[in-house]
This record gives structure tokens, sequence and C-alpha cells, in this order.
């Protein structure tokens, strides 16, 4: 854990710490348990306490080579080697290593009779020696109180457990003692009033038949330690705790951009796509194809070669696989080269902080760049509103400090489709909105986005396709009758091709019907120039006829004179 | 037919501490009255010897174990109720 130089002047002013090597406690305590000092640790059945001391212990002995002694009186040695070996924890090797001292003291009343004084240097001898064995600097003594079965004289019994726990203070080990919770007080015998330094409770609580595991530290005298409830997991690599605060604001923004998968979602967002390390929060009503965007997203991160980490809360990963392969989307490749990572749960499987720190603990171990959560919604049946919210709001700043671009979906009711159930909106760089419209017997998506801080963006109303080649989204009819989608923009579509045909078909008819006018016209034209020409013709042919008329006529005469001799003949 | 040493006894101390001693004198008291001849007393000193805590599950000083006849009887503190050691060793009816 990186200090500052604030942190580091402070830890000097308070005690030593032991380094508990398990993963965030370590972080909480600012450094780890009281050095040299017993720590009560105390909880219910099955809460973990052994498990967190078994740990404390190995990890002493294996990260920072403090060999440890652990008496069980609840369990044989062998068990505890068996419970813990599933955590990778080798018991035996370590015994042989001289790093570790087990020791399981068997208590059975019914073999026991009292008569008289005694003490338990019993006890005192066989822990000396174990701690001699090894040179322990840790010891676990889980669960001390089980003494109080095996030892009627209370009496004696709380006056050796006091001496007990100042003996482990002069030996100078650090210790863990684990107590069973008791009602109303910490432990069942009140044994918390001998350990002063530093108190741990864990708790396993069940919320709505889901079961979270918490840590709270009640007491740590002389260290700052937050007084919160810290979500614990315990799973195949141990117990880690998971300091889940709120991270503040104060993390650097990027300008980088990222694509959204979907060109066209691209240019209605600037034209580039995402803000890398922003927040996008997808609403849409139940089937408006939320995850199919999501998917794209992921795709599109893992061509980038980046990781990607998708927490699915609905569908598991073969179903997530197969839905998008109807679609055109191939997300097993990625899944086989390890750059997606399909996690999917139940939000039921546990509680809210649980899936926090689950989310968490996979983020540290895969390392994604993008982060998927479909949907967020599920986990309201978890929690109620506020705890999701708060959690959200830890989760996205968790995300932004990592620099890691978050994408949410979010299933909203038909009637309240512009606010979120948890109101998480608020907390999101990013909103879209996806958004069945039924009209004329169908449903059409149509998708916008609500706002993008920090880019322009498109107002417009698209119309968000899904089909069998993939993710589309097509300009949505806007004109007199409103926003048309799907078939009925299809059909007013095709309305006006059908328009603009049959006018296209009037030009060309009323042209040719012109054309055949101007042919009728010329037809005429040329009948009357024939008809004039023949009269022309006709009037010619007169002239003519008069003319020779008139020859004929003279030279009659002539002959005629002639003939009568009545003249002298006229030189003509 | 019963062996000469039937009783089988270990009186576990660590060091010679008051309590100790009045139990080993104590045990003794009651051997020689109830089990003449027919026990044997091995004394472990804890301090010298810790690792035989571990064998007999010995955390309460001083721990009389009965090792034989069997089964395993266990008594703890300084023996000084006769009543009471008599009935866990087994050699008087429990009440």
């Amino acid at each position: 854990m990186a200090e500052t130089d604030g942190q580091r002047e402070l830890s000097h002013r308070q005690l030593a710490k032991c380094p508990t090597g398990i993963t965030g406690l370590d972080e909480i305590t600012g450094g780890g348990l009281p050095r040299g000092r017993p720590t009560l640790v105390c909880g219910g059945a099955g809460c973990g306490k052994t498990l967190l001391s078994m740990e404390f212990v190995v990890r002493g002995a294996v990260n920072y080579g403090e060999p440890g002694v652990f008496m069980s009186f609840e369990e044989t040695s062998e068990e505890l080697a068996k419970n813990v070996a599933s955590l990778g924890f080798d018991l035996a090797d370590l015994e042989k290593q001289k790093l570790l001292a087990m020791d399981f003291v068997y208590i059975e009343r019914r073999e026991i009779q009292e008569t008289g004084e005694y003490d338990l240097e019993g006890l005192f001898v066989r822990l000396g020696h174990a701690i001699d064995s090894v040179g322990a600097k840790r010891v676990v003594l889980d669960t001390v109180e089980a003494l109080f079965a095996g030892f009627p004289n209370e009496m004696i019994l709380r006056a050796e457990l006091r001496r007990l726990f100042r003996w482990l203070k002069d030996k100078g080990v650090t210790a863990i003692i684990t107590g069973e919770r008791g009602e109303g007080t910490l432990t069942r015998h009140g044994i918390e009033e001998y350990v002063s330094d530093a108190v741990i409770v864990l708790d396993h609580r069940v919320v709505g038949q889901s079961a979270t595991r918490r840590m709270r530290f009640v007491k740590y005298r002389g260290s700052l330690h937050g007084s919160d409830e810290y979500p614990f997991l315990i799973d195949e690599t141990g117990f880690s705790v998971l300091p889940v605060t709120s991270l503040g604001l104060d993390y650097a923004v990027s300008m980088e951009r990222i694509t959204s998968g979907i060109p066209r979602l691209d240019y209605m967002l600037g034209g580039q796509g995402y803000f890398r390390a922003s927040s996008v929060l997808l609403s849409g009503t139940a089937g408006s194809g939320k995850s199919s965007l999501a998917a794209y997203f992921a795709d599109a991160a893992c061509r980038r070669g980046e990781r990607c980490l998708y927490l699915a809360f609905e569908e598991s990963q073969d179903q997530i696989i197969r839905n998008m392969r109807s679609i055109g989307l191939d997300l097993a490749p990625w899944v086989d080269k390890g750059l997606l990572k399909l996690h999917a749960t139940r939000p039921t499987l546990y509680g809210l902080e649980m899936h926090l720190a689950m989310i968490h603990k996979l983020t540290n171990d895969f390392q994604p760049r993008t982060v998927i959560m479909d949907p967020i919604s599920n986990l309201s049946i978890v929690a109620s509103n506020e705890e999701v919210k708060s959690v959200l709001m830890r989760l996205v700043d968790f995300f932004k400090n990592r620099k890691i671009t978050s994408f949410y979906t979010n299933l909203t009711h038909p009637d309240q489709l512009e606010e979120t159930s948890t109101g998480v909106s608020s907390l999101m760089d990013v909103w879209l909105l996806v958004v069945n419209v039924e009209s004329n017997g169908e449903r059409n998506r149509v998708f916008h986005i609500l706002k993008s801080r920090g880019m322009a963006h498109s107002n417009q109303l698209r119309e968000f396709l899904i089909t069998d080649s993939g993710i589309d989204l097509v300009d949505a009819y806007i004109g007199p009758g409103g926003v048309l989608t799907g078939s009925a923009r299809l059909q007013q579509e095709a309305q006006e091709k059908a328009a603009a045909l049959a006018a296209q078909e009037e030009l060309e008819h009323r042209r040719h019907v012109l054309d055949r006018k101007r042919q009728i016209m010329g037809a005429q034209v040329a009948a009357l120039q024939a008809e004039i020409s023949a009269e022309e013709e006709e009037l010619q042919a007169l002239q003519d006829k008069s003319k020779l008329q008139h020859k004929v006529a003279a030279e009659e005469r002539e002959q005629l004179a002639a003939a009568r001799k009545a003249d002298a003949p006229e030189s003509n | 037919m019963p062996n000469e040493k039937d009783y089988e006894l270990r009186l576990y101390v660590a060091g010679m501490t008051p309590k100790c001693l009045a139990a080993f004198s104590n045990l003794k008291k009651i051997c020689e009255e109830h089990l003449e001849g027919r026990y044997f007393i091995q004394i472990i000193d804890l301090l010298e010897n810790p690792k035989l805590a571990q064998g007999d599950q010995i955390l309460a000083i001083p721990t009389l174990v009965r090792k034989l006849p069997e089964p395993v009887r266990k008594i703890i503190g300084d023996l000084s109720n006769t009543e009471k050691v008599l009935v866990g060793l087994d050699l008087r009816e429990r009440i």
C-alpha cells in the first residue's frame, strides 16, 4: 500500500503494527494488528473467525517470515489442515519448515473430575513450548472460550485467562484470540474484558435471504481505524476485506474517446464515442436490447485488445454467447483469448455489499479496462434503493479511479422511463435510453441520448434495429405525422415513394400527350399546306388554261379574219 | 487374575508448587488406603517435559490421569476431596 508522508509520520506515532497479509485488512487498520498484543476476534458460528486467524498465522509465516502457533480448541490439526488446504495452505509443510506449530487442545468434560485447587499451568506450558519450538511471533487461540465448557470453576478460569493474556503480552507475541458471540455481549463468556487492545467483530448477516459477511473494529486502542462495517469475502484465495468507502471526486479525467461498438452511436456522441473512464447508463424497458448494446461495447473493447469484465446478473455465460451469436456477434473467441470475462451470478446469491466486494476482487484480479454490469436494476432485489445507490456510487468512483470505463444497464418501467428505479442517473456521465414504442399493433425500439456530459451529442431519436447481422440505428421517420417507426415508417416511406412515382408517371403521360398533340398539329399544318398548294396548282392551271384560250381565240380570230380576208393581215 | 499393579496412575505437575505437593501426598495416601500394592504412580513434571502435556491433553495442573484400567480418567485439582477422587478413579459408585 502506498503511504503518503503524512500517513507515515502518523503511523510512527502510533503503536507498531503487525501486518496480517490479509487483503484489505491492513489497509483498514493502517498496517495490521497491534504488534505484541492480543486481538480479540469474535462473531457467531461460521462467520470466519478460524479462517481469519489461520490466514494471519499462515501469511505471517509465508509472507513475513514470522513463525506462528495455532492452538485450536475446536478442531483437530488434521481437520484444520484439510479445511484450509483448499485455500492453498499446506500446513504440514509449514510445520516441517518450523514455521508453524499446531496444537489441538481437547477438552472433554465427562472425563474430568474436579477436586480442590488447580490452575491452568498445563496450558501455559503447552503454549510456551509451542512458541519456543518455532520461535513464534504470532499466536492464535481458537477459541479459548471452549475452556468454559471444560472447567466448571469459572473463578479459577477467569483468573487464569487474565493471566494468560498478560503472559502473551509479556511474551511479546501478536495474538488473535477468537470468541463466540454472546447475547448482548461480544463474546459468550465476556472475555473481551481481558483483551483491551483491539476487538474485531465479524458478522454474517442475512438480509432478505442473502447473507453478507461484514467486519467491524469495535476497538483499536492507540490507532486510527475506520468505524465502518467492511464487507469481506471468503473465497478460494482466502479472506479479503474490501475498504469500499467512497473514494471521493478527485480522479483525473481522460480526454481519450472509445467507441461504443456501434458507428452510428459514436456519431451521435459527437462522432467519437464515450470518454474513457466515464460511466454509461443504458436504460430501457424489458426486451429493448440493452444486453445487446452492452455486448457490442464489450466486443469493441476486446477488439482494441483490452480486457473487459462482463458482470451478468440475469443470464449465464453460455446464454449470453448464444444470444449474441443470433445477432451476429461472436463473443466466444474473446472469452477463449482471455480478454472477456463473463461473470454470471444471481443477485440473490449474496448481499449487496458482498456483490460489491466481489466486483472489487474480480476487478483487482482481472484488471479490466471496461466493466459492464447487466443489469443494475436487479440488485435492488437484495437491498433497498438507497443501499443500491450508495453501492453504485462507490463502484462508479472505484472504476473511475482505476480509469475503467463502466457500462450499466438498467431495466425501467414504461411509465417511469426517465427515472431510474435506483436514482443513479445523476452518477452517470452518459445516459442512453431505449424505449419500446407501441403503435399500429407493433412494438418498435426508439433510441436516444438523454445526456452526455462534456460532449456535443445528437438530440435525435433513432430507431434501434436488432437484426441477424447486428445492431443498427436508423433514422426514424420524422414528418408531419410525428415520429414513425417500424412498419409505420416503412409504410410511410412506401407511400411517399408511390406518390413520387405517380407524379413521375403523370409527367411522362403529359409529355406523351403533348407529343401526340404536336404530331397531330404538325399533320394538320401539313394538310393545310397541301390544300393551299393544291389550290395554287389549280389556280395556275386555270391561268394557263385561260392563257391558252386567249391564244386559241386570237388564233381563231386571225384564222377567221384571214378566211374572211377582210382586212390586211396584221403583222404580229 | 488381576495384575499386581493394575492401577497405572500419572500425576502431571509443573514444578514443586504447594498445590502439586499437596496433590502428590493426597494421592499417595488414597492409594495406600484403597489400592495397596495394586498401583503405580508416575510423576511427570511438565516444566521438564513440556512435550508430554499434549499426549494426555493436560491443561490444568495438577492433573491425575488413570491410564489403567481403561477407560482413561482424569481428575484435576489438589485431590483434597478423597470421596471425589475415589469416584473419579471408579473406586466408588458415582452418586
